[in-house]
């Protein structure tokens, strides 16, 4: 009989995997929450490093999930796990599965940006996200402040809700710097005459283009870089933003007026892996991601055996890197089944 | 009659981004396009003679003004620069200083003058 691969939470990681484990031979059932796979990456736009369409990868995931044949639950949620046989049983939505093995796929959240309140998220009509300004390149382009007016000067404002104590996450988010300077460019494609500012500590361009894509933007589009971390926005009576920040290169304060200020949020642990994490007694990682059996041998495997993770439920990850963990987690899930069988 | 009562006015120290002239930097970034690659490393001023013996604000520094239009700054300074072109040796950007340097006083002067930059 055919051994049966539980997998919760069909964004890229739990998608990928789903239709990659069909092919090795096993029976596969995915559990989505939402309606549509894809998670997180239907709110994109374009992705970095070279600007391509998220649909094109969203395309890929769908097509290949669904040559597979893999079972899909949508609008599904878990409410138990319980061991059974040595395998797992599983209370999804109305259904009771039996799994041989499950694969945690659960993702991540962005940063809620309204816990930092001296940025006026929710507050401020023309403070917005990194993910507000994605909706507004998805639908058509158009970037507007409140009064419906084309923005002059917008800042951006790197490590919102990352590298930072002060709400409890010391991590780094890895991908905000490069989506900041990819958003940036995308800004001054839209609108070639506004003032673009970037507010950063440090620019973490770890990728092999990424530097590339960094100059590219002073180059070629003229984005400006001011480091320092921005320590407070307050409107302006038009509904401009007023911030302050500390131009650490000059060593003097600085205050500027923009019209919009983008928010770089950034990744924490979704509301899913932390239930899940929970249901299952999971170990954690410091900062509350699901932590693997080993940081560098074995990235797949938990505590659990039998529970494998894979993508953005153990650390923040770029799609490529989801593709990767979702690829390496099917073949520790490949090497587990067909050893137990022995 | 005596008013010193012990009291003082600060200069403030922030940078006013709005109020600040930036047409200096915008003249700069039209002649020299490499300028806008300035990445603040320091390497320039690491090996700048002038820095190390004088008082120079050596060029790193004087970028920033610039950028930040803080032009009383940088013309208090830019004549001590000797031109002598360690600073584009070691630049990992490429940016071409030495002509930062020289276009930086074209545009003081003119803006100086009244002149149209």
């Amino acid at each position: 009989m055919k051994k049966h691969v539980f997998i919760i939470g069909g964004g890229v990681a739990g998608a990928e995997a789903a239709s990659q484990l069909v092919k090795m031979g096993f029976d596969v059932t995915l559990a989505e929450k939402e309606t549509q796979i894809g998670g997180k990456l239907n709110q994109w736009d374009r992705l970095f490093p070279s600007k391509r369409k998220a649909a094109e990868v969203l395309d890929f995931i769908n097509k290949n999930l669904v040559d597979s044949k893999a079972r899909v639950l949508f609008n599904t949620e878990i409410s138990k796990i319980s061991k059974q046989n040595g395998g797992y049983k599983i209370y999804a939505g109305i259904e009771e599965c039996t799994a041989d093995a499950i694969l945690i796929s659960t993702g991540y959240d962005v940063f809620n940006a309204r816990i930092k309140e001296e940025y006026g998220y929710g507050i401020y009509e023309n403070v917005i996200t990194s993910v507000d300004l994605e909706e507004m390149f998805r639908n058509g382009n158009k970037i507007f402040n409140s009064n419906k007016e084309e923005p002059k000067r917008i800042g951006f404002v790197h490590c919102v809700g990352s590298r930072d104590e002060k709400v409890g996450n010391h991590y780094c988010s890895q991908v905000c710097c490069v989506t900041a300077v990819k958003q940036a460019m995308e800004v001054k494609e839209i609108l070639p005459r506004a003032e673009v500012y970037c507010f950063y500590m440090d620019l973490r361009m770890f990728g092999l283009q990424f530097e590339d894509l960094y100059r590219e933007s002073q180059e070629k589009w003229g984005v400006n870089f001011i480091r320092g971390r921005v320590s407070e926005a307050a409107e302006n009576i038009d509904g401009t933003i007023l911030i302050k920040v500390e131009d650490t290169l000059a060593g003097r304060p600085l205050k500027m007026k923009v019209d919009l200020l983008v928010l770089m949020v950034g990744f924490v642990p979704s509301a899913g892996t932390t239930e899940i994490g929970k249901m299952l007694n999971l170990d954690l990682t410091p900062e509350n991601f699901l932590k693997p059996a080993d940081e560098h041998l074995d990235t797949s495997s938990t505590n659990l055996k039998g529970v494998f993770i894979a993508g953005t439920c153990k650390s923040p990850k770029t799609i490529a890197d989801t593709f990767a963990d979702a690829r390496a987690a099917t073949l520790k899930i490949k090497e587990f089944l067909e050893g137990s069988e022995k | 009659m005596n008013q010193d009562w012990g009291y003082g006015i600060n200069k403030d120290r922030q940078i006013d981004f709005d109020r600040n002239d930036r047409r200096l930097a915008e003249y700069i970034r039209k002649y020299v396009p490499s300028y806008k690659l300035c990445i603040s490393c320091g390497a320039c001023t690491a090996t700048c003679s002038t820095a190390n013996l004088t008082d120079f604000y050596n060029i790193r520094r004087l970028n920033i003004f610039l950028m930040r239009g803080e032009i009383d700054e940088i013309a208090k300074h830019i004549d001590k620069c000797m031109f002598c072109g360690k600073c584009e040796l070691v630049c990992p950007r490429g940016v071409n200083t030495r002509q930062v340097i020289l276009i930086m006083k074209e545009g003081i002067k003119k803006i100086k003058q009244n002149e149209q930059l």
